[in-house]
């Protein structure tokens, strides 16, 4: 198991691990910038400012306990449900390709794509806002046609990591999709 | 290639033996669906097996052996195992050891006709059997969409779950059974069975006979000659009160269908329509008990009267106000009068109506009311009907006032034809130039001016009509949306995704776990929920839905022109 720090995208700090459970089975795990405590304070109080000046208008003590209570309720919402902590590739070769994304408050969302199901990982460039981005992405088999791709499942787009960090996981994901091509067919 | 091989979790802790299940050689994994313990003569495990295949129609064979020893491994032991492998020949023969209280256990395969010298990988993944069995995996819409799909095309782990489920005559037998053959699977402690649901199985047969009777009964009454004369039919098209019994009526008869149901899906739609019947019934009647106690419907019926009065002076005060001097535009005085003065005579006849009816609103309202307790949607559509039919008068006024404007558009559309000299043909379906005399030309001429200068005075009216019919409309229009919710909810899909959400799987994911060198990969597969919104969009009910006839610029169109406007469409109407 090994840890390295690399950026984002954006600039924010990333860390990738790695860890092989076994010659076909690797886990890459991407590590999302924290939730920073001056942006945390800073939103709170902006929130809290606005009750307050509400308050001095209307004379009703209503406005601020609503803003506790917008503050909490925005809080828990937004560790629920939009930040993301770290995201990770399961690679079982044989098996499939696993992808989980864990939000901060620990709920997990993971898809599993089998390996029948899986053309290729590739890593592939995208104008995002103002800015050109690789990302990388599994590229599905069209059932019908062989040489067709049907969809493509972009990878750590919360934590966007830089072409650096692509490349550790695009080469660790290709040595065990290599085997499959490798492997004799079954009897 | 790597060996999978697929082990029950509830199997760890069984006893020395054989494992049977299923080999799927395509993917080179081996399903382990029981053990089966020694003393055990190979002849009666082999009719066994033919036996339970036939009956599934799932290849089932032996697998291999298992061996679960408490103190260390015995050399004649394994020996006896690897001969076990010559008795019931099968390629690969795979061998599992645990020892102890070892989590990790050692996996060996052993290969008699292949030319593979190298060692293969062999990866253990633990499943859930009970979890595995119940659940039903809903693949993603794209592929279920396409029909020419074959079946070995599909998912591999469709076959998995196929295979546990489909044994479940494999595990009927417990350990209790007196028999040749003692297996360990999930069940081996004992069938489970719940007697309430064993009771309600054996009840729910007449029931359903009973219904399916009475249901009979009604809707040969339904249907029958007397209620199909002219006015009797039009009335029950038009309210909507009638659709929706009706569609609770065919829900009735595919609960009460004594069929049982051949795949998933039809299952899932009985208990979603029955579950929704119930809550909508069970909403219906505590309504019911909410509007009767206090007498609360007598007060709705006395203030029926007032608002009705109240609506109608409402209106007078808006025909005053058209006829003076509206928003400061001039309206042409004759016209104006004439029109206001039939307008306010339609209403004083409406209000004498109400009037005359005031005495039985009350008794037809306590009545009428009590049909709450067929469901809340019964209620709603109820609701909607009254409506509608408090502002009838509101109705008839626009359709008085959509024909005026749409004679007058059409005669001025025609005249300006005329003025510019041009003639629609009806054979040919468009323009030509035609040559008019003079006196034609004269008439058409003060006619169009005439026309054109009525017009702001009947637009003016045309528009103050249609803007409150559209008032009505967008409120019947709301609670029918509401209606339809309640209608096409799958409420018994939520609570099984909320309660028992393995039965509803979309996936499944994995979970690494403790490794030990020279040790097999350990992996845990656990089932992946189906999101709620892919629960509601799978399994919806299908309603008579009514949605939008037009789009929004045919509509304008229609508004424009003066034609009358029918917003909602009903599936299964017909198109005019």
């Amino acid at each position: 198991m090994e840890e390295r720090e690399y950026r984002s995208a954006s600039g924010a700090p990333i860390a990738l691990r790695r860890r092989q459970y076994s010659a076909s089975c690797r886990e890459l795990v991407v590590r999302c910038p924290r939730l920073q405590l001056r942006s945390l304070s800073a939103a709170t109080s902006a929130v809290w400012l606005a009750a307050y000046g509400l308050f001095v208008l209307c004379e009703n003590s209503m406005v601020l306990s609503a803003a506790i209570f917008i503050t909490l309720i925005g809080l828990i919402i937004y560790l629920h449900f939009v930040k993301i902590d770290h995201e990770s590739l399961l690679v079982i070769g044989s098996l499939g390709i696993q992808v989980t994304s864990s939000y901060a408050s620990g709920k997990e969302s993971t898809t599993f794509i089998e390996m029948g199901h899986v053309k290729d990982v590739v890593i592939n460039e995208a104008i995002h806002m103002q800015k050109v981005i690789y990302y990388l992405c599994i590229l599905l088999q069209d059932p019908g046609d062989p040489q067709g791709v049907s969809e493509v499942v972009p990878l750590f787009q919360s934590s966007k990591p830089r072409l650096d960090c692509l490349i550790e996981v695009y080469k660790s994901c290709q040595e065990i999709l290599e085997q499959r091509k490798t492997a004799p067919q079954p009897s | 290639m790597v060996l999978k091989v697929f082990f029950p979790s509830c199997c760890s802790s069984a006893e020395s033996g054989i494992l049977i299940g299923r080999w799927i050689s395509e993917q080179n994994s081996a399903v382990v669906l029981a053990v089966v313990h020694f003393p055990f003569i190979p002849v009666q495990v082999k009719q066994y097996l033919s036996e339970v295949q036939r009956l599934t129609k799932v290849s089932f064979s032996v697998l291999g052996s298992w061996s679960n020893s408490k103190q260390e491994k015995e050399e004649s032991l394994s020996e006896f195992l690897e001969d076990l492998g010559t008795i019931f020949s099968h390629e690969p023969w795979i061998q599992i050891s645990k020892e102890g209280d070892s989590k990790f256990w050692s996996c060996s395969t052993l290969q008699k006709h292949s030319n593979n010298s190298k060692e293969e990988e062999i990866v253990l993944v633990y499943y859930d059997q009970r979890k595995v069995m119940l659940s039903h995996l809903h693949p993603p819409l794209d592929t279920a969409t396409s029909a020419d799909h074959k079946a070995d095309d599909a998912s591999k782990l469709s076959a998995i779950f196929n295979t546990v489920a489909k044994s479940k005559i494999l595990f009927m037998t417990d350990r209790y059974d007196e028999g040749p053959i003692k297996l360990t699977h999930w069940q081996s402690d004992g069938v489970e069975a719940s007697i309430i649901v064993e009771l309600m199985k054996q009840a729910s047969v007449p029931a359903c006979m009973l219904l399916t009777f009475l249901i009979s009964l009604i809707s040969g009454i339904c249907r029958s000659r007397v209620l199909k004369f002219w006015p009797l039919s039009f009335l029950w098209s038009k309210l909507s009160t009638c659709e929706q019994l009706g569609h609770r009526l065919q829900h009735l008869q595919v609960i009460s269908s004594i069929k049982k149901a051949q795949n998933q899906t039809q299952l899932m739609r009985k208990a979603n329509v029955f579950v929704s019947l119930l809550i909508d019934v069970a909403l219906g009647i505590l309504l019911m008990s909410w509007l009767y106690r206090k007498n609360r419907i007598g007060h709705l019926a006395d203030t029926l009267i007032p608002v009705a009065d109240h609506i109608a002076e409402e209106l007078q005060d808006l025909l005053q106000w058209l006829m003076g001097a509206p928003a400061g535009l001039k309206m042409n005085r004759a016209l104006d009068q004439v029109l206001g003065r039939f307008f306010l005579y339609h209403i004083h006849l409406w209000i004498s109506y109400i009037h005359l009816m005031s005495p039985f609103i009350e008794m037809i309202l306590w009545y009428v009311g009590l049909s709450a307790c067929l469901g809340l949607t019964v209620a709603l559509c109820i609701l909607s009907d009254i409506i509608a039919l408090l502002t009838f008068h509101i109705y008839c006024f626009y359709v008085y006032g959509a024909r005026l404007y749409c004679l007058k558009i059409y005669g001025l559309s025609s005249l300006w034809r005329l003025f510019r000299g041009k003639k629609w043909n009806v054979l040919r379906q468009r323009v030509d130039s035609c040559s008019y005399d003079l006196d034609q030309l004269f008439i058409g001429t003060l006619l169009f001016t005439i026309l054109l200068f009525l017009l702001p005075t009947t637009a003016l009216y045309y528009l103050v009509f249609t803007l409150l019919r559209l008032l009505v409309v967008i409120v019947q229009g709301l609670i029918h949306l509401l209606v339809d919710l309640i209608d096409s909810l799958p409420l018994y899909s939520i609570i099984l995704r909320l309660c028992r959400s393995y039965r509803l799987a979309a996936g499944v994911k994995f979970r690494v776990l403790e490794q030990q060198d020279g040790k097999p990969l350990r992996l845990l597969m656990q089932i992946n929920p189906l999101s709620y919104a892919s629960v509601v969009q799978t399994y919806r009910l299908p309603t008579y839905s009514c949605y939008p006839k037009d789009s929004w610029t045919s509509l304008c169109k229609k508004l424009f022109l003066g034609e009358l406007i029918y917003p909602w469409k009903h599936k299964g109407e017909k198109q005019d």
